[in-house]
């Protein structure tokens, strides 16, 4: 991060009127050019120099009612830690962030902000809202590239231990703050690598696996123990689990691909999103044969899906050299569940959007391969149960596309491992979600809880981060008290306003 | 003390047979007959899908028998005892289901026999009578013979060149018990996919009950990828949870080999590149 402090101008601009502060326009961050970040997994966008983050931070008028505090979903101080970075304090403004987000590198990336801060930023009502995220992961970076990153403290001993099953954000929210109050916390994790999705998921050129790998540092210097290659339901049950710790975090999260049930779906060459991400992220399969796993080389690919998983596996297959690369979705792109900055670095990279299109099957050549895709053209019709207008097939619209690799990227669910294996545990028969309160975090099984995607179903990082902050506060209070049979915590009853 | 991961003994069954010790105290304490662990070799390895064909549960090891066929197997064959492989996952899979049936033939073709040894000790143990076949390209292929006896009631051996037992396939020695001794209650069979394949036919026509152990090409073995998916009675299913043992009469053979191949150019690729290597730096 370079770029000098300019003192004279920051002094100006701590001066300023609001009127003024409204006219300063939204600064932009630098990335690498299209042309080149479709050779390269490096991450594509740069970062605030510290001089940019400076001026960003002063279109902020400082509400005194901030309305992107009430968008964020752990209730960040946002103006309070942007008021620090505007006075050129970065050290006040990562410490300000991290009294309620311990992964500000990471959410800084991948949070949607624009559904939810920004969204809400009241500049936003005339002109660009304060771009918060890009600031969050400013005060993030410049800490770790500082050296300055504190390790939380840790409580004295309380004799108490906790299982955290996952290693997602989830699972190392938890396992932070339970360290903090003095608890011993052991987490199992399947894999061999920490991180859940944000290891074998998200891509490098998203979110660099260093950073992941730098947050884990931390809780692994808090003296939390990472135990890897820990199936929990095989080698191990959560029973097991409960007889050697006083509490158990469930932070399993989606992890069970879904497929459409289409014909030809097991034809060589058609994988699910997670198949494909976790070979080339987890596996680096982009560096095969240096590496010993293997990924498809693709000449066209199809990828199925309008989501952040959808645009992470397109994107990722043009860098693993693929010469088109269709992203095929039912509805149009207003619908896309995908984040706007992901859609529109997928169309920079050269991404082929067929909106309002389905797959309706697959077709292969002798050997079983996938060679080509029948495909509908859709439109939309009345709004469905989500509120998005439903996606019609237009009868006598089929044709042919030619392709050589598909992933299915059409979501995710949990996976039934635990719950299967787990007597007393309450799951949702239909999400496959372990029954949770979400207010306590606690299950139907004594002294077992459990947050983010196991919980919820597949949904965000800064939500599993949430649950993962409040399963702490919950572990902490039946540890203290041994009550189990709370509605809420003490003090997060629901008053007339919130109810 | 060993560190899980550990090769305590590395030796050779056969030509391009290995068969490892590995100490995994945890896993050979649990393991079930049927599972496999996935093992990762260092930080450059692939997860690699291997069946537990042995537990000594006072010595905390599993036993591996491995047949080099690639990059990764032939990579595995150069750690020697006292080195560790990063990774050892497991138990995966869901267990072999033993009852007794009465008569029960397991059959295991070439590496197939070592994964199919637990299934024999287990049937015995539930009271079945339990005849092998064991049958391999030739003579020197023929591992385990020993164990295998003392698994089972009778052992029947063939070779693809009648350089030891019969000379045959093993569905000739199926037929042949079932033409002498009548039908079998159940039929396990472990094995190349054609040989399964075969069998499967084979006794499908005699309406006997016969369970099959695939092995599609996975990554995770946890059900998180669905790379595994194999074809059971016209469902997809998940190998590595769901199976890997299915009901053979329901398998999509035909699919599960070209799956097993889609790699095949990219995998000759991986094992001349690392031949040239092995050759250039004299290892
Ligand atoms: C490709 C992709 C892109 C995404 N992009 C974004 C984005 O840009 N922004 C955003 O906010 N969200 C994004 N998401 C969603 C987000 O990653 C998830 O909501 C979040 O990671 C959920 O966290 P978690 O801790 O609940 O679970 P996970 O991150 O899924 O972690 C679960 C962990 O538990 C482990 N585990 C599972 N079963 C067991 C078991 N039986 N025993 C032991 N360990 C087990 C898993 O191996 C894994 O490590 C994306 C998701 C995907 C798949
Ligand atoms: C449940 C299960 C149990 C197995 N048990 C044994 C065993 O006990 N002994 C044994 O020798 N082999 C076993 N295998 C097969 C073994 O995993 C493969 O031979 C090995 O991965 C090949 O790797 P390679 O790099 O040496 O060969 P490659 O050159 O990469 O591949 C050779 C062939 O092996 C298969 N293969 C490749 N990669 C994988 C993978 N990731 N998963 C599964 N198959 C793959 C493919 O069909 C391929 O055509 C088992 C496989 C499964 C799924
Ligand atoms: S709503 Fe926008 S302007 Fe107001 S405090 Fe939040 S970031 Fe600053
Ligand atoms: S190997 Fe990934 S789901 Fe079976």
């Amino acid at each position: 991060m370079s770029g000098q402090l300019d003192q004279q101008e920051m002094a100006r601009l701590q001066g300023i009127k609001n009127k003024e502060r409204m006219k300063i326009p939204r600064q932009d961050m630098p990335e690498q050019p299209a042309a080149e970040r479709r050779k390269n997994f490096i991450e594509v966008p740069h970062g605030y120099a510290e001089m940019t983050a400076v001026i960003e931070a002063n279109r902020c008028i400082q509400c005194k009612k901030p309305a992107c505090r009430a968008g964020c979903p752990v209730g960040i101080d946002i103006p309070a830690f942007i008021a620090r970075v505007a006075a050129g304090d970065f050290e006040g403004g990562i410490r300000k962030m991290k009294e309620t987000n311990m992964l500000p590198a990471i959410c800084g990336r991948v949070c949607p902000q624009e559904e939810q801060c920004e969204k809400v930023c009241i500049l936003a009502k005339t002109k660009q809202p304060v771009a918060i995220g890009r600031l969050e992961r400013f005060v993030a970076d410049w800490e770790r590239e500082q050296g300055k990153v504190e390790i939380p403290a840790v409580g004295p001993p309380s004799g108490k231990s906790v299982g955290v099953v996952g290693s997602g954000p989830a699972g190392l929210t938890v396992a932070i703050d339970l360290r903090r109050a003095g608890h011993e916390v052991v987490i199992y994790e399947a894999l061999h690598a920490p991180g859940g999705v944000l290891i074998y998921g998200i891509p490098e050129f998203r979110l660099p696996k260093r950073i992941v790998h730098s947050e884990v540092e931390v809780v692994r210097r808090m003296g939390v123990e990472i135990r890897y290659n820990q199936v929990i339901g095989k080698i191990e049950t959560v029973a097991d689990l409960l007889g050697r710790h006083d509490a158990v975090f469930l932070g399993t999260g989606a992890g069970l691909p879904w497929f459409m049930g289409l014909p030809g779906e097991n034809l060589g060459g058609v994988y699910s999103a997670n198949e494909y991400l976790t070979r080339s992220n987890l596996m680096r399969a982009y560096d095969f044969p240096r590496v010993d796993t293997p990924i498809a080389k693709s000449r066209k690919v199809a990828v199925i899906g309008g989501g952040n998983v959808a645009m992470d596996s397109a994107r990722t297959a043009v860098r693993l050299g693929a010469e088109e690369v269709y992203l095929v979705y039912r509805r149009s792109e207003v619908e896309m569940p995908g984040r706007n900055e992901e859609i529109e670095h997928a169309k920079e990279e050269g991404v082929i959007m067929k909106i309002l299109h389905n797959p309706i099957r697959y077709l292969g050549d002798e050997k079983g391969r996938v060679r080509q895709m029948e495909c509908i053209r859709m439109e939309l019709g009345e709004p469905d149960a989500s509120g998005r207008r439903r996606p019609i097939p237009v009868a006598g619209s089929e044709f042919i596309l030619e392709v050589d690799t598909v992933v299915v990227a059409i979501g995710n669910g949990p996976n039934p491992l635990v719950p299967q294996t787990t007597e007393g545990l309450a799951v949702d028969a239909r999400r496959g979600t372990i029954k949770t309160n979400l207010n306590t975090m606690r299950t139907s099984k004594l002294g077992v809880f459990a947050g983010g995607d196991i919980a919820i179903g597949a949904a965000t990082v800064i939500l599993a981060m949430g649950h993962g902050r409040q399963a702490a506060r919950s572990i902490n209070h039946y540890l203290e008290t041994g009550k189990w049979e709370i509605e809420f915590l003490p003090g997060q009853e629901p008053t007339e306003e919130t109810r | 003390m060993p560190e899980t991961g550990e090769v305590i003994k590395n030796t050779i069954l056969a030509e391009k047979v290995n068969c490892y010790q590995v100490y995994a105290p945890a896993i050979a304490a649990k393991r079930m007959a049927g599972q496999f662990v996935i093992v990762r070799l260092d930080e450059e390895g692939e997860r690699i899908p291997l069946t537990i064909a042995d537990a000594d549960t006072a010595a905390g090891t599993i036993t591996l028998v491995v047949q080099e066929v690639g990059k990764s197997t032939a990579r595995m064959a150069r750690f020697k005892v006292g080195q560790k492989f990063t990774d050892v996952v497991g138990p995966l899979g869901t267990a072999t289901h033993i009852e007794k049936r009465g008569t029960v033939v397991v059959v295991g073709g070439g590496i197939g026999i070592a994964p199919a040894h637990p299934i024999a000790q287990a049937l015995r143990r539930a009271g079945n009578r339990v005849i092998s076949i064991l049958g391999a390209r030739s003579k020197d292929l023929v591992i385990m013979e020993a164990e295998m006896q003392k698994a089972s009631d009778e052992v029947l051996i063939c070779t693809d060149d009648g350089s030891y037992g019969v000379h045959g396939l093993v569905t000739d020695v199926l037929k042949g018990i079932i033409d002498k001794q009548g039908k079998p209650d159940q039929v396990f069979a472990i094995g190349p996919v054609v040989m399964m394949k075969f069998v499967s036919m084979l006794t499908k026509e005699f309406s006997i009950p016969t369970v099959v152990s695939l092995n599609p090409i996975m990554v995770d073995g946890t059900g998180m990828c669905g790379g595994c998916r194999v074809t059971i009675g016209g469902k997809t299913k998940f190998g590595c949870v769901d199976g890997p043992e299915f009901d053979g009469h329901l398998v999509d053979f035909d699919e599960l080999v070209q799956r097993q191949a889609f790699y095949r150019e990219q995998e000759q690729e991986s094992l001349a590149s690392f031949q040239h290597h092995c050759e250039r730096h004299k290892v």
